[in-house]
């Protein structure tokens, strides 16, 4: 299974003339939450997006330093970006379910990749539904419109698709943000359930939640890494002030 | 004049244009409609034109109109497609974009007569195609190409980013994207836009004077093979239009019901394109049940 963690040097990423992240060098280990926090603006949604180099599809981002991934540079010109994305899932803080059936929501990615056998894909989608903790409520409404679910069933469908092309690692940008109390514990549970097989990078604004799911926790800000360490040592005991100001409400 | 007033006048002034627009509107297809209605008959849709007697119908011209817009729509389509796509997913933001834009953009506000006289001088007499269906079609698509193309870009870009990133980011292609995931999202507004553009080919009559020609052969509507030069299916004889006609009949008819004829056939025609234009509403939410499966 996946024991691929991600380690990252010296990673800059320009809007043009601005430096969004500045020289973050970083690593995420397999079977392990590292949260990403930090005031808005701070680069650590730009750093996520840049792991799977989800900013090249918008014009003007200029990336430079090393992503490595078992033992492929994730920056490298001569990376091809389809097949490295099939290896690192994605998880957006709006739901953003396909248009299309719940069943296919989760088949289409694998059916692309090459598995056309409808028993297998029966599995893949249950075996995923299931994983995401959605299977029950969902079974009897495979063929029914993915928009219909409510947003927290639409993120973890979300959750289910990304691990259904059987990814390394995945990275969630505020996953939970935009879904009520309810649902958010049940995402948390859910990312809790799936560390035992990924490497998971999240990023998040709500630092209990930072507290509560992530083994590691990185601090940005103004584009640099500030501090990374055990989480429950930055929540106690960080070693910089920003840090500490900011866990303890003082900014951001 | 306190901010509460002023959002009373506001309003008011607002509805009254409102109100203006559809009154014109509905005297407009009211006045067409009550002179024209009369005069449409099953006999009127289908017989030929009569030249200086009365009782003639509209049937060769109606045809010509309907297969003149499926000629037009198969070169507009595909070439509309392709050009909406590459603009809003492949091509680069820069100078050569916008100025390929901008150029959409003059070529959409062209007057169409000047297409017209473009098309006389290209598909006509230059590449000797001759007054034709065909030289029609590609006058019409050189008229139509810019909407097609500012539709499908519109409609391209107007899919959520999420959409498009979620199917990169499950390692897709961005062909496979732009097909699967892309196209069913955006269909219902291209499929409108699309509609809405061929009742604009339909209605044209001046780009269509010196391309399609004035007049048309007898049709004889037995035979179908394209290649006879009687057939109504070759696509390479002369064609008056429904719009053509009610121009031709109006300034230059002979016959004693010219005025009725005109009517009638102005009738048909608005009717046509009305009926156009509820299609395309009722058939952009039937595609987009379809390809999203919202039951």
């Amino acid at each position: 299974m996946a024991t691929t963690g991600m380690k990252v040097k010296d990673l800059s990423v320009f809007y043009g003339e601005k430096e969004a992240v500045k020289k973050v060098s970083l690593s995420f280990s397999p079977k392990q939450v590292t949260a990403l926090i930090g005031p808005s603006g701070c680069g650590k949604s730009t750093f996520l997006r840049s792991l799977n180099r989800m900013n090249d599809t918008i014009g003007g981002v200029k990336t430079t330093g090393e992503i490595w991934i078992d033992d492929v540079n994730v920056n490298d010109p001569s990376v091809d970006v389809v097949e490295l994305r099939q290896q690192i899932g994605m998880v957006w803080q709006r739901p953003n379910p396909f248009h299309k059936s719940i069943y296919e929501n989760i088949a289409f990615g694998p059916r692309y990749h090459g598995i056309k056998n409808k028993k297998k894909l029966d599995e893949i989608v249950e075996d995923s539904l299931r994983r995401a903790a959605l299977w029950n409520e969902t079974k009897d409404r495979l063929h029914n419109s993915a928009l219909a679910l409510s947003g927290g069933q639409q993120q973890r469908l979300c959750i289910a698709r990304s691990i259904a092309v059987k990814p390394k690692v995945i990275l969630m940008d505020e996953p939970a943000s935009a879904l009520d109390p309810v649902s958010t514990s049940k995402i948390e549970e859910l990312i809790a359930e799936l560390k035992k097989e990924y490497c998971i990078v999240i990023v998040t604004h709500n630092m209990q939640q930072a507290a509560r799911v992530s083994d590691r926790t990185a601090f940005f800000y103004m584009g640099k890494l500030i501090e990374t360490d055990d989480t429950d040592k930055m929540f106690t005991n960080p070693s910089e002030k920003e840090t500490d100001d900011y866990i303890s409400g003082r900014f951001g | 004049m306190n901010a509460k007033t002023a959002d009373k006048v506001a309003t008011v002034v607002i509805c009254l244009f409102a109100g203006i627009i559809v009154l014109v509107l509905l005297g407009l297809l009211g006045f067409i409609l009550f002179r024209g209605l009369s005069h449409i008959s099953w006999d009127f849709l289908t017989s030929a034109p009569e030249t200086i007697k009365a009782g003639g119908g509209i049937g060769p011209q109606l045809f010509n109109s309907l297969f003149l817009l499926v000629l037009t729509m198969l070169i507009t389509i595909p070439l509309g497609l392709g050009a909406g796509i590459y603009m809003s997913q492949y091509a680069k933001p820069g100078k050569v974009t916008n100025s390929i834009r901008l150029v959409v953009e003059v070529l959409s506000s062209f007057p169409s007569i000047v297409v017209g006289l473009f098309g006389l001088l290209v598909f006509v007499n230059i590449m000797g195609i001759g007054f034709s269906l065909f030289s029609g079609a590609l006058a019409l698509t050189v008229f139509n190409l810019p909407l097609m193309v500012r539709i499908t870009e519109q409609a391209m870009a107007g899919v959520p980013r999420e959409q498009k990133e979620a199917s990169l980011a499950l390692g897709l292609s961005r062909w496979k994207t732009i097909t699967s995931v892309m196209l069913p999202i955006a269909m219902p507004a291209i499929i409108t836009g699309t509609i809405l553009a061929a009742g604009r080919v339909f209605g044209e009559a001046a780009a269509l004077l010196f391309t399609a020609g004035m007049s048309s052969p007898r049709l004889d509507f037995t035979d179908w093979n394209p290649l006879s030069p009687f057939s109504p299916l070759n696509p390479f004889r002369p064609a008056e239009t429904l719009a053509v006609h009610i121009w031709k009949i109006n300034s230059e008819g002979l016959a004693p019901d010219a005025g009725e004829i005109a009517a009638g056939a102005s009738a048909v025609l608005v009717l046509t394109v009305l009926l156009f234009n509820f299609g395309a509403r009722w058939f952009g939410r039937f595609m987009h049940r379809k390809f999203t499966a919202t039951r």
